[in-house]
């Protein structure tokens, strides 16, 4: 299997910025509350500006892991189409919002757990089943943004 | 529904609430001062509130901790004493780097101090002015869920909370002295919500939010006559401050009526131009450079997108506001309506506002800032077109809706901004001026004013050129430079004002007109009659006594409306009034260094541009 690196990093970083701009567009009109920079930098740091700025360059990371295994994918079914990105995108969009947001409160250092409530040092709202804290048409913005996510991935990396 | 006059405020200064003495938030616009309100029942009983006060009757009175927006207010009962303290956090940036800091918080704090209190709170959120019922869901630990529209509420208690099938949470607590219950109320708009823990946190939070206001009022300089109503009138001026941007808000209200059960109610959200120069000068006065410049900064560079014409008012981020509307489903303030949201007056021309904003960046001129050349440019297009259209008819300063006349205050702050233009330049500030063209204009200015608007037969200056009425802005003629307050013109004028707009008790009615029947006596026409004295119309004695008596009429906690009925002396119009603190202000700055032996209200621009002098941010 011979990785395209270039085309890995490109096409991983275009995801990443299409799937955050849609989310972020989504929040500027009220349809979800979720903003995962945001969520991610609040692990490193309580300051709201600082957080969003260190939660931007680890989701860019976060981006690139996540295409590499989608890069993976493409060369282990020997097919890489924007329809393959979009069906491995929905997988990953079911796995954010159901064990990924379950087990954020456990990982995350300063989210409250919806059983205890908020305390001293946690008091992050946390996202519940299917991200629904965050307004109920969370779980479609996440599953059109990873379904982009994928898309590109799939459309532009050539196997 | 409870009287204006009973009213406290709480803010953070993006958003701010009014409590009243019974205990109940009921107006509350959030996130955004001109957001729809999810709590209204002070335009409608059925609009939306949140009260926490005792079961069992009792008596109560209302306090700010000293030096600070935190407001207590106490319950006396037959059984005991209870005490609420309301507020909206704040914080400073530090302590913002350091602790996750929510973005919107109602925090009230209820404590035992005597005997045993039950306590009951009662909140029924009616988001959209009260025309939405809010969903609403018990959300287990994170507390109760209410969706707004504008974004999520969340409320905790450490009391017991629950939703009744009528739409109202409901939460009771017998406390003990000594003993303590908290209820959070957070909005989250566009993030995650920040949801504080209660008890010692939130005991906390009421510190560290008192600690950021008394550190806040320290940084004022002024030390003169009733310095508790100064202190205090900065304090409600800076929560009227949208920090974000620096504008000033009017007022945080709606609709609250100029005369009870009229039709005088419109919509002061926003930021007027006309407050501009006189509102400067009240935050420099006091040492608050950092607002006002902040202030300056926002007139000059929000106003862009419609420079070099102004408009009268503007949102908080600079954009005209939306069209007005009537809300006919609202009953009104005691059965004043219309209830209007947007105002209508953002279609008048108001040839004043161009006088108020040079003179207020000529006040950070005097304070030893200096221009960059954007500013000059504006100010050179602002001179351009007064002189292109001082002439003309114009709705005025009080914004009547009975259409355009030719009236004397727009006239004279039209030789205002081309006074200071052409100080600024002589000064060195101002660079490429139309020194000619400015020059003749003021003196053709000046000589309409004194030809048509002194009316020999009142002996006064009219309200409008060749006019037979009065008005009290006149008296902004001394203010502004045009006419010393000692000038014979001036004291006559000031004598006919007093005999005809006088209100009683020192208090003055802005005009007297078919367009304002009956309305009460106008709050900072009043103190710009105690102003006038002090700038030299009177003696030093007059104008204490005068300002003094007109400090009176604020209420138990130091606040005043837009008006001031003058039978029962309690607040009419919306509440509380920046304009009218600013007044306050402005008399006490000016009365102040009357005492003190000095100019008041010295209006020279200093010579020379200091390369090492502040630009506007």
């Amino acid at each position: 299997m011979n990785v395209d690196v270039v085309s890995w990093l490109l096409w991983g970083f275009v995801g990443t910025i299409v799937l955050t701009t849609l989310m972020a567009g989504s929040q500027g009109l009220r349809l979800t509350r979720m903003n995962i920079p945001y969520m991610l930098g609040t692990m490193f740091t309580p300051s709201r500006d600082r957080a969003k700025l260190v939660g931007f360059i680890v989701h860019l990371v976060n981006g690139w892991i996540f295409a590499l295994l989608y890069v993976i994918a493409f060369h282990s079914l020997g097919l890489a189409t924007w329809w393959l990105g979009g069906l491995i995108g929905l997988v990953h969009a079911a796995f954010v919002l159901t064990a990924g947001m379950r087990i954020l409160p456990g990982l995350h250092p300063r989210m409250a757990s919806e059983q205890h409530g908020p305390t001293v040092t946690r008091q992050l709202e946390p996202p519940g089943f299917l991200a629904l804290n965050y307004g109920v048409r969370t779980p479609v913005t996440v599953v059109v943004a990873h379904l982009l996510y994928g898309a590109i991935l799939g459309g532009f990396y050539g196997v | 529904m409870e009287a204006i006059h009973d009213h406290a405020m709480i803010g953070d200064c993006r958003a701010a609430a009014l409590v009243s003495r019974r205990g109940t938030i009921d107006w509350l616009c959030w996130p955004r001062f001109d957001s729809p309100s999810v709590f209204g029942a002070l335009l409608d009983d059925r609009a939306g509130h949140w009260t926490v006060s005792p079961t069992a009757p009792f008596e109560s009175t209302q306090r700010y901790l000293a030096g600070t927006n935190v407001l207590e207010t106490r319950f006396v009962t037959g059984a005991g004493v209870a005490v609420v303290t309301d507020l909206m956090p704040v914080a400073s940036e530090q302590e913002k780097r350091r602790v996750l800091v929510g973005e919107h918080e109602v925090l009230r704090v209820i404590r035992c101090e005597r005997g045993e209190v039950e306590i009951e709170t009662l909140l029924r959120a009616r988001p959209g002015y009260g025309l939405r019922t809010a969903r609403m869901r018990d959300a287990g630990k994170l507390g109760i869920r209410v969706e707004t529209g504008q974004g999520t509420m969340m409320l905790r208690g450490d009391m017991p909370l629950a939703i009744s099938a009528d739409g109202l949470v409901r939460g009771r607590t017998t406390l003990h002295a000594g003993e303590r219950a908290h209820l959070s109320l957070v909005l989250a708009c566009d993030w995650p919500a920040v949801l504080p823990p209660l008890g010692a946190w939130s005991n906390e939070t009421v510190e560290r939010s008192a600690r950021w206001w008394r550190s806040w009022l320290s940084r004022l300089t002024y030390d003169g006559p009733s310095k508790g109503a100064v202190e205090r009138s900065a304090l409600v001026l800076k929560l009227l401050v949208f920090a974000p941007s620096g504008a000033v808000v009017a007022a945080p209200t709606t609709s609250l009526p100029e005369r009870v059960g009229g039709d005088l109610n419109w919509d002061y959200r926003f930021c007027w131009l006309r407050d501009a120069s006189l509102t400067v000068r009240a935050l420099f006065g006091l040492g608050l450079d950092e607002e006002a410049e902040s202030f300056v900064s926002w007139l000059l560079h929000s106003t862009r997108l419609t420079q070099p014409e102004l408009q009268i008012l503007y949102d908080v981020h600079g954009n005209v506001p939306r069209s007005e509307r009537e809300i006919g489903e609202l009953s009104g303030y005691l059965g004043s309506r219309p209830v209007r949201v947007g105002n209508a007056a953002t279609d008048q021309v108001q040839l004043d506002v161009y006088g108020e904003v040079i003179d207020a960046v000529a006040h950070f001129v005097r304070r030893g800032g200096r221009l960059d050349r954007e500013t000059e440019r504006m100010l050179r297009a602002f001179g351009e077109h007064v002189c292109r259209h001082w002439q003309e008819p114009d709705e005025g300063i009080w914004e009547p809706r009975s259409g355009k006349r030719h009236n004397t205050h727009s006239r004279v702050l039209c030789w205002v901004a081309l006074d200071n233009l052409l100080a600024l330049h002589e000064r060195g500030y101002l660079r490429r001026a139309p020194t000619e063209r400015f020059s003749a204009n003021r003196a053709l200015i000046r000589e309409e004013v004194e030809e048509r608007a002194w009316n020999p037969r009142l002996q006064s200056y009219a309200a409008q050129l060749d006019g037979e009425q009065l008005d009290a802005s006149t008296l902004l003629l001394s203010w502004y430079g045009y006419e010393p307050a000692s000038s014979e013109r001036m004291r006559r004028t000031y004598a006919q004002m007093r005999a005809r707009l006088g209100a009683g008790d020192g208090l003055l009615y802005r005009y007297r007109s078919s367009d304002c029947p009956e309305e009460g006596a106008f709050g900072i026409c009043s103190f710009w009659g105690a102003e006038y004295l002090a700038l030299g119309g009177g003696s030093a004695e007059e104008a204490q006594e005068l300002f003094q008596t007109l400090c009176g009429y604020a209420n138990e906690v130091g606040l005043y409306a837009e008006e001031i009925d003058p039978e029962t002396g309690r607040a009419l119009g919306n509440f509380p009034q920046a304009f009218t603190h600013v007044g306050l202000i402005n008399a006490a700055l000016s009365l102040s260094e009357r005492l003190r032996g000095e100019e008041p209200h010295a209006r020279g621009v200093p010579r020379g541009q200091d390369t090492e002098a502040r630009v506007l941010p």
